[in-house]
């Protein structure tokens, strides 16, 4: 089983979510965030104070999934969130030891999907 | 060197210059105003009633306040990311067209007619030069020019302001500044005249004769059809219709829908100049025709959505309010009723059927409600209006008596040509700013936000 984290632009959620949904995969976990790359961020100024604007809005994603889901995920969320501009995002993959459904007490591969 | 301090001390010479003519310019106009001016100063045979003008400038300043109730209406129903840009938008248009009507916008709309066809004030009262504290009794008896004359300028504001939520979330601002002073004054003022101003070839001062109390055919129909020209010309938002988020904050929709309910008090019961009759009569049509068009609206989406809708029932009430301003000051409380039930009726339909099936984005509805509920509005009068309610206007609408059909008819012809004339004016208007300035932001601009990209500001911060 994989945990994968990712960091998107906002503007990009929409569809990679009807993407993800296209993939069968269902279940995900959004937070808005804000974050930093190599982007630099966007100057704000109110009145006489301004801002460096050194972090940005981002959204982050997290799925839990079956290891067959790996690469269906990360090409869902690849190639939706891609605008070709530095700010696209990362995707992180990391290793998950146990999931639990709450409901049914269910653990391992029947509880991710 | 920063561009901030290279600019500066480039150019504060000329900045202090600028300023100091202005200051000149400021001063001998001012001086100006005080010598009496030319066109239709009426002998002072009138008297100033204080509670009339005591109505009047209260009234003038509830209409002010729709402008920001306005601005958080639609604010509540655009993303986080341009919340401030429409905030700007309708704070740049009151100030922006408050300064434009007393220079010019006042003399064009109620000034008297240039070329004597009622087509357009001339400049007799540039700089409300002649324009002084007795009362112009074409206009009122009773009040004095200058209360007149910023109540009516509450109105110009706030028009030019309904057409912002048809272009919401894409306008670059300066093309958005430079289109709002145009519009004000090519399209507005023209139609102002016609319906209000002395002369006027469509209202009740030498024309037609079409009832307008208080602005469905100047205000709602002008911006409402104006804002579907916008729509068309501007083209949809990214991601139109699927994948745009919903209203972020819907509880600023329904304190903006609030004040602007508020406000309208003095937007329809103000219009009868007066603390008389009228005024309450007026008072009354517009509070019932909004509680009965957002109890419609409710219910049709309770039946037909399974749910009702803080966002509809809202809707709803601000369709109402709209619809009956033309005919506050003519029509029964059950007139209003009748009003309010198809303020509500064809709007809804406008806003479920008419628009995903034509396609165009006019984002927060400015077409579908104010346009077409200004125009049931305008035609309502010519059912419903009561000449016995308003013995100084003393006309019928088709139910209430024999000149009800010509009424009707008048109605109708309003109607056609003012839609017409805003439609083809403001589709100009938009080609010819965008030909200059440019009106659309860029896709990048678009996808980060106005707030960021257009003011340099957040509306909200995340952390802290």
């Amino acid at each position: 089983m994989k945990y994968i984290i990712a960091v998107i632009q906002p503007d990009r959620l929409d569809e990679v979510l009807a993407e993800l949904e296209r993939k069968e995969i269902h279940l995900v976990t959004v937070t808005p965030v804000m974050g930093r790359g190599r982007q630099k961020g966007i100057a704000e100024v109110y009145r006489s104070h301004k801002e460096a604007g050194s972090l940005l809005r981002k959204v982050k994603l997290e799925i839990a999934v079956n290891v067959a889901f790996v690469q269906p995920t990360i090409e869902a969320i690849t190639s939706r969130a891609r605008t070709g501009r530095i700010g696209d995002g990362k995707i992180f993959v990391l290793d998950l030891d146990r999931c639990i459904r709450i409901r049914t007490a269910e653990e391992g591969n029947e509880a991710i999907g | 060197m920063s561009a901030m301090s290279r600019a500066s001390s480039t150019y504060w010479p000329a900045v202090l210059a600028m300023i100091l003519v202005l200051c000149w310019g400021g001063v001998s106009l001012a001086r100006d105003v005080e010598t009496s001016g030319p066109g239709g100063q009426e002998p002072a045979a009138t008297q100033v009633d204080t509670g009339d003008t005591a109505w009047v400038l209260i009234s003038t300043a509830l209409v002010m306040l729709m402008t920001p109730g306005l601005a958080f209406f639609y604010g509540g129903l655009v993303r986080r990311k341009n919340m401030l840009s429409i905030l700007m938008q309708c704070f740049m248009i009151l100030c922006l067209v408050s300064l434009q009507w007393v220079l010019f916008g006042y003399s064009l709309s109620f000034g008297p007619d240039a070329g004597g066809r009622g087509i357009i004030g001339g400049l007799d009262w540039f700089g409300l030069r002649g324009v002084g504290m007795a009362p112009f009794r074409t206009y009122s008896a009773t009040v004095p020019h200058q209360a007149f004359m910023i109540f009516q300028g509450m109105f110009a504001v706030i028009t030019p302001a309904l057409i912002i939520g048809a272009f919401a979330e894409r306008m670059r601002f300066s093309g958005f500044c430079v289109f709002s002073l145009l519009w004000a004054t090519l399209v507005y003022d023209p139609l102002a005249h016609w319906v209000w101003g002395q002369g006027g070839f469509m209202g009740l001062l030498g024309g037609w004769g079409a009832l307008d109390f208080a602005g469905g055919i100047v205000v709602h129909i002008n911006a409402g059809v104006s804002a579907l020209a916008a729509a068309l010309v501007l083209r949809k938002r990214q991601g139109y219709p699927n994948m745009i988020s919903p209203p972020h904050n819907l509880p600023l929709a329904v304190l903006g829908a609030a004040l602007l309910w508020f406000g309208w008090f003095g937007f329809n019961a103000g219009s009868a100049l007066g603390a008389s009759g009228v005024a309450s009569g007026a008072f009354v049509a517009t509070h019932i025709a909004g509680a009965t068009a957002g109890l419609v609206w409710a219910s049709m989406d309770w039946f037909f959505h399974k749910k009702p809708t803080t966002l509809g029932m809202i809707t709803g009430a601000v369709a109402g309010l709209a619809a009956v301003t033309p005919a506050a000051g003519f029509v029964t409380p059950i007139g209003a009723v009748l009003i309010g039930i198809g303020a509500a009726a064809f709007p809804w339909l406008a806003v479920t059927f008419l628009k995903p099936r034509m396609g165009y984005d006019d984002s927060l509805d400015a077409f579908g409600v104010h346009g077409i509920g200004g125009i049931w509005g305008v035609i309502a009068t010519g059912l419903f209006a009561c000449a016995s309610l308003n013995p100084a206007v003393g006309r019928n609408g088709l139910f209430y008596g024999p000149d009800g059909a010509a009424q009707l008819l008048t109605q109708l012809k309003a109607v056609g040509i003012s839609a017409a004339f805003s439609f083809v004016a403001c589709l100009i208007l938009l080609k010819v700013v965008d030909a200059t300035i440019g009106l659309r932001v860029s896709e990048h601009e678009e996808r980060v936000g106005l707030d960021l990209t257009q003011h340099k500001e957040a509306a909200y911060t995340l952390v802290d």
